[in-house]
């Protein structure tokens, strides 16, 4: 119910038959020229916009990202924000105090930047490299599932499971992602397996 | 019976124009303007306080989409955080436990506080900086803050207690109804924010219909006092409340019954009339009104200065 | 949610208990303002505090946390007894006129079979009495048919007993059963919206099932507006769930099997669900072409027929599940060395965080996979009194990596009303951040080349696991997206005419209708079969179009199952396949099929009045009396928190939940009324996202610093003044807070005692932009849901006391 023109309208009132979403691409001449003599310049005009979901809770609103610079062009993408989307049937555009702080988010100065590992005892991260964090990772996970492995229980029944080592899996990353980790944890043979669904 | 459909109010396509320009101006600060050739067609946000949740999904939004953040501070036993408005907050949420004589029951009322974007605006009244504060034909309330001294007359002028001077540029913030994007169509950024639809943005006409409607409603839920606050002390707003208690507004943190602008403000807005007056330039303007509106002694003499020093630049 | 969002719309009576939408959720609560506003409907709040929700409700009903069986089964009782039941669906859609054995019974709050040894039921007589025929007997009038017993059963739950129970006015009660029961008229229906304040009790399955069954008697099930809506707390964690990424399950709801199921014909005997009905469908007869796609899409040419489909390449349960409540006691014994949170916070997110220290603490490794820099992954740096560990004790070798966030990648998730939709990345990601796609080959492909040059402990699950992605050190969100929805993988000829292919090796499955037992299909899940199929990607789909305004939007995004998007939509007409409700039609009988607004949930061509609409349960009809299938009872009973203000009135020598676990050690923990006198609950805040906004500036500003709630009374009390600091501590713990007093709490009466509620909400850490805090696990017991082990984080019990000043860092 929001009272303001969709995002479709919008593109579809001011620059008839121009498919692009850029709103760069869409030739804004006259808004510009306007412009020049208002207070406040429209800050979303030359950026590329994505259509993503929250990240947070389950009502799963849609939201339009808007960057400098387009990914699907192979460019560095830097998010400069983040509204509703308009066309979203369960959200029509609104969000909620989380939604519309994702930007924050995204650019969080606590966001991780580079693999690390604090070492037995130590007080600190240390910086390491993705192949050492990841060989290590594996070697770790590897002598620990050859020293513990049950193939066969007590009674000799086949059982082929891994308990010393477990995986809490997330809550908000992608379906794909779900499925690829379910391959790899059951191959593997864990069953200390869970997800966020409780908390 | 008809399949139920579901009603979504009209999209104000058509009378909201692209584009806000110095031609759109009906009213400017210290000075006089030409009415437009084509005067656009009044606009209002209408906040439904029955229906706002108190989520400040509208203080978030309206943060964002000013580039403004606001400090982490500390919680002092309330959900009013941050507690007012400040040059970076042009909109807070006012939380009052208030119990209902009548029925005993609990209610929370939630308010959306910022600018009332008044018809008759005290702050544009007030402000002695040329162009610092313009009204559009729309009723869109808007400060420049290049043309503004800091020299917070336009706060004394406000009914409502809005505006905020910065401790940084010294320079008068509030909200602007988003007319930057208003102008190219969008609702402001609290209202396309608002999960309930609280807070809608149309036309004047469409948004006091809306309200009728949502005024029906909460009546046969009870509420005999619901209706719309568009105080005509100030030649009604832009920014209108749907109230289940419209009969007393001041239980919602305040909100004033019958705002109206300081007489104060109304004598000098009188005096301005005089041609020769307008001419006199900002400085005598100062002066005059540092002296009318507030006494001598509240505004710093630091800030007089700088006030006088940026008008000085301008002339 | 059995239903939608945007269907919240279609209701006439909203009833938030067990959740606060508008706080948590409040987008999705849009719906029911538009519901209000535009249908004239009603909205009822039932909760411990004032909520933001009760903030613009109709009618709000404080209850004490942990009662609300008893209040659920007060309502029913109500309805029963005023005649107040949609007779028309109970009797054709339910299991009321079933005849339950001989020999079942519920006495002193415990049910037949209970061994306290075991905390256990034998529950061999919660089961239907079947006749010659194999199927099950039927008369509502019986004095043991499931109706009959069910009338007895919450008898006891008067309006007063109610109010004992519970602390609501029995006024204030009255006024919400009478509200509710009018929906128990075919047109008026009503939506049950309830999160975790349901499902984070020890008995929170049967909090559900309670509001379920009231759902049924008012007709409510499988209509539009109406419904069971589970919120879901996280945008993937239906997702996350129906991908079955947890101990005991398999993708689509299937489950690991146990070691007692040695073969997998073994398994599948007792998976066959027989029908208990003549011609009803039961769907999980197709189990085993679910379970065998399954193991082929995940071993691909290693399942064959002739090794059970690499059956044995399965781990076998011998506890009913490895639960992270089992697993971090695991590890507090000493048992655990390696673990792996991806996109989790388990030190702020599980109970009693004393102990989670102390498991993590016996680590040898742990891996964080993370956007965000979380507690967890600095359990061992000492903070003050925020973790005050000593690092150098700790031997625990800690990775992080960073992974990228939603803005990053790409690929779907899937809401609380089962839509998977598809988004697009639109950032670059930071630093070195990897998508978490990525990061799961990268570990895969590296534990695989180990394997394959070392040798080890049988590999072949791990070497032989189907991995042909294009680039396997990467594969991409579609390839995935296509193993989940499956795909042919021979030619299959079509039996009546050999000319024709049923279906061609290599193609998308169109659904999970095409599946096959016999190998010749793979599907990774079978229940998001039709997610991704020849037709394209679904779940990307984005057309707003929405005949008649139904609130179904077939066309956007894609929901499980094929594209359905209300569950048990049959019943939303009558025996005979007329809409109960002409102006809210979602499905009818044609004469020849089934159509309408949505995709059926029958056989189209299934007559009506031949299958019941409950096509998942071999008997058809929805369960008011659910057999063996839940652990601690076939009926909801009232049982009291395991920390609670008084003891249990119905039954006061049961202690909780009497068959949920409860470990070695952690018993001693619960603390009594006498020494922790006052009713916690924890929650969240509109403002915060459980622990992740605090690191959002425009989130940390709007919510800086933890708090606690308390009422004016109890304030008054303890002296604790409005904005002042007060210390709250459990048996496991204490906090440190600023109080927020509040007149949205109050006191309430239960069994003649005032009982003060304490709130504390969870969003704080010492990671972020907010102020350092506490959260409420630092108290809350480690126990779990009888059923599946949902931490019982809503009610505990603490002390309360003002201190001078507030933690040092």
């Amino acid at each position: 119910m929001n009272m303001e023109l969709s995002r479709r309208q919008l593109l579809k009132g001011v620059s008839v038959g121009i498919a692009g979403t850029t709103l760069g691409a869409l030739g804004f001449g006259d808004i510009e020229e306007a412009f020049a003599s208002s207070i406040r310049p429209w800050k979303l005009a030359n950026l590329t916009e994505t259509r993503n979901t929250c990240t947070y809770c389950s009502v799963a609103c849609g939201i339009i990202m808007y960057s400098k610079g387009d990914l699907k062009k192979g460019e560095k993408a830097d998010i400069v924000h983040i509204e509703g989307d308009p066309d979203h049937p369960t959200n029509r555009g609104t969000l909620c105090p989380k939604g519309a702080g994702l930007l924050d988010m995204v650019h969080a100065k606590t966001r991780t930047l580079y693999p690390q590992v604090r070492k037995p005892g130590s007080d600190k991260f240390e910086r390491i490299s993705w192949d050492q964090a990841l060989d290590r990772i594996a070697r770790l996970m590897k002598d620990d599932r050859d020293k513990n492995f049950v193939a066969k229980n007590a009674d000799g029944v086949t059982v082929n499971r891994w308990l010393t080592t477990g995986f809490l899996a997330a809550s908000a990353t992608t379906n794909e992602t779900a499925w690829a980790t379910y391959k790899v944890v059951r191959a593997a043979g864990m069953l200390a397996f869970d997800n966020q669904a409780r908390v | 019976m008809a399949n139920f459909e579901f009603v979504l109010p009209p999209a104000p396509t058509k009378d909201i124009k692209v584009g806000l320009g110095d031609g759109d101006l009906v009213k400017r600060s210290a000075s006089t303007v030409s009415p437009p050739a084509k005067a656009l067609t009044p606009v209002a946000k209408l906040i439904d306080v029955s229906k706002c949740i108190g989520c400040k999904a509208c203080e978030v939004a309206c943060l964002e989409w000013n580039d403004k953040r606001t400090p982490v501070g500390v919680n002092v036993g309330s959900y009013d955080f941050p507690p007012d408005l400040t040059p970076d907050m042009f909109t807070v949420m006012k939380f009052t436990e208030w119990v209902n004589p009548e029925t005993k029951n609990l209610e929370w009322l939630i308010r959306k506080d910022g600018c009332m974007h008044c018809e008759d605006p005290g702050c544009l009244k007030a402000c002695p900086a040329p162009g610092a504060i313009v009204q559009y034909s729309n009723g869109i309330v808007d400060f420049d803050h290049d043309k503004c001294i800091g020299c917070g007359y336009c706060v004394k002028g406000c009914p409502f207690n809005i505006p905020r001077i910065s401790e940084v540029d010294h320079k008068a913030y509030k909200c602007t109804l988003c007319s930057d994007r208003v102008a190219v169509g969008q609702g402001p950024a609290c209202a396309h924010a608002c999960p309930t639809h609280a807070i809608v943005f149309g036309t004047k006409d469409e948004m006091k219909k809306h309200a009728d409607d949502r005024i029906k409603d909460l009546k046969s839920r009870g509420f005999a006092n619901a209706g719309l606050y568009d105080p005509p002390g100030v030649g009604g707003t832009h920014v209108m409340y749907v109230l289940h208690h419209a009969d007393q507004p001041q239980i919602y943190a305040n909100l004033p019954k019958d705002p109206r602008i300081s007489p104060i403000v109304e004598l000098w807005k009188g005096m301005t009339k005089y041609a020769g007056l307008a001419a006199m330039g900002a400085f005598a303007v100062i002066g005059l009104v540092h002296h009318v509106v507030t006494g001598a002694n509240r505004v710093s003499p630091e800030d007089e200065a700088n006030a006088e020093k940026l008008t000085g630049d301008r002339r | 949610m059995t239903n939608s969002w945007t269907d919240i719309k279609n209701t006439d009576l909203v009833v938030i208990m067990g959740g606060n939408a508008a706080e948590a959720h409040p987008c999705g609560f849009k719906w029911v303002t538009e519901a209000k506003a535009n249908r004239g409907a009603k909205l009822i709040v039932v909760d411990p505090r004032f909520t933001r929700s009760a903030s613009v409700a109709d009618y709000y009903a404080p209850i004490r946390q942990g009662t609300d069986i008893a209040f659920l089964l007060g309502v029913i009782n109500y309805c029963m007894a005023n005649d107040k039941v949609q007779w028309d669906y109970v009797k054709a859609f339910t299991n009321a006129p079933y005849i339950v054995k001989e020999g079942f019974t519920y006495k002193d709050g415990l049910f037949t079979g209970y061994d306290e040894a075991r905390r256990d039921y034998n529950r061999s007589t919660w089961d239907y009495e079947l006749g010659d025929d194999g199927y099950v007997k039927s008369d509502l009038n019986h004095p043991r048919s499931v109706w009959s017993l069910l009338k007895q059963h919450v008898s006891v739950y008067t309006p007063e007993m109610v109010e004992r129970i519970c602390g609501t006015p029995k006024d204030k009660f009255l006024k919400v059963a009478q509200m509710i029961s009018e929906c128990s008229t075919p047109t008026k229906t009503m939506t049950s919206m309830y999160a975790l304040g349901w499902t984070q009790h020890s008995k929170g399955s049967q909090n559900i099932r309670a509001m379920a069954m009231l759902q049924l008697i008012l007709g409510n099930i499988g209509v539009r507006g109406g419904g069971m809506n589970a919120l879901r707390g996280h945008s993937n964690i239906q997702g996350l769930t129906d991908l079955g990424l947890m101990s005991n399950l398999i993708p689509g709801y299937l489950t690991i099997p146990t070691e007692k199921e040695t073969t997998f014909d073994q398994y599948m005997s007792t998976r066959g669900f027989k029908p208990l009905l003549p011609n009803q469908m039961s769907y999980w007869q197709n189990y085993k072409k679910f379970f065998v796609s399954f193991l082929k899409s995940i071993w691909g040419d290693a399942a064959t027929a002739e090794n059970g489909f690499a059956y044995d390449y399965l781990p076998k349960l011998d506890v009913p599940s490895y639960d992270v409540l089992r697993i971090f006691e695991l590890m507090h014994e000493g048992k655990v060395n390696g673990y792996f949170c991806q996109g989790f916070n388990p030190l702020l997110s599980f109970p009693n965080r004393k102990k989670l220290t102390a498991a993590l603490s016996k680590l040898k490794f742990l891996v964080i996979m993370d956007p965000l820099q979380t507690e967890t992954a600095r359990f061992w740096q000492n903070h003050g009194e925020y973790n005050d560990v000593n690092s150098a004790s700790i031997q625990t070798e800690v990775i992080e990596l960073p992974s990228t966030c939603f803005a990053e990648d790409e690929g779907s998730l899937t809401n609380s009303g089962r839509w998977l939709q598809w988004h697009w990345a639109g950032g670059t990601p930071p630093g070195e951040a990897k998508h978490d796609t990525w990061i799961m080959a990268q570990i895969f492909l590296r534990l695989k080349a180990l394997y394959e040059k070392e040798g080890g402990a049988f590999a072949e699950p791990l070497v032989k696991l189907d991995w042909r992605y294009k680039d396997p050190g990467e594969p991409t969100p579609e390839e995935l997206a296509k193993e989940m929805n499956g795909s042919a993988i021979a030619d299959v000829p079509d039996p009546n005419d050999p000319t024709k292919l049923v279906l061609q090796k290599g193609k998308q499955l169109v659904s999970f209708a095409a599946l096959r037992d016999d190998g010749t299909t793979a599907c990774g899940c079978w229940i998001y079969s039709g997610c991704f199929n020849e037709a394209g990607n679904n779940m990307a789909r984005r057309s707003t179009a929405d005949p008649d305004g139904t609130g179904a939007y077939l066309n956007w995004s894609w929901s499980w199952p094929v594209n359905r998007r209300i569950l048990y939509n049959r019943a939303s007409a009558d025996i005979n396949g007329k809409p109960w409700d002409d102006s809210r039609k979602l499905l009818w009988w044609d004469g020849a099929k089934w159509t309408g607004y949505d995709v059926p949930d029958i056989a189209p061509t299934a007559k009506p009045g031949e299958v019941g609409p409950f096509i998942m349960n071999p008997e058809g009809s929805a369960r008011l009396f659910t057999r063996g299938m839940m652990r601690d009872g076939p009926f909801p009973a009232h049982y009291e928190p395991f920390e609670a203000p008084i003891a249990n009135v119905l039954a006061p020598k049961v202690r909780g939940n009497p068959v949920a676990r409860v470990f070695k050690g952690d018993m001693e923990q619960f603390g009594d009324a006498k020494e922790f006198p006052y009713a916690a609950t924890s929650y969240r805040l509109t403002e915060h996202f459980h622990f992740w906004t605090k690191h959002s500036q425009l989130n940390a500003s709007m919510q800086p610093e933890f708090f606690v709630e308390i009422s004016e009374q109890l304030a008054k009390e303890k002296n604790i003044t409005n904005g002042g600091w007060v210390r709250v501590w459990s048996k496991r713990g204490s906090v440190k807070a600023k109080a927020v007093v509040t007149k949205r709490i109050q006191p309430l009466i239960c069994d003649g005692k005032a009982v003060h509620v304490v709130g504390i909400p969870l969003h704080w850490g010492f990671m972020g932009e907010t102020k350092k805090g506490f959260g409420p696990n630092s108290l809350t017991p480690y126990v779990g849901d009888a059923n599946i082990e949902t931490p019982e984080y809503k009610a505990f019990l603490v002390d309360i006391e003002p201190i001078a000043s507030g933690p040092v860092a």
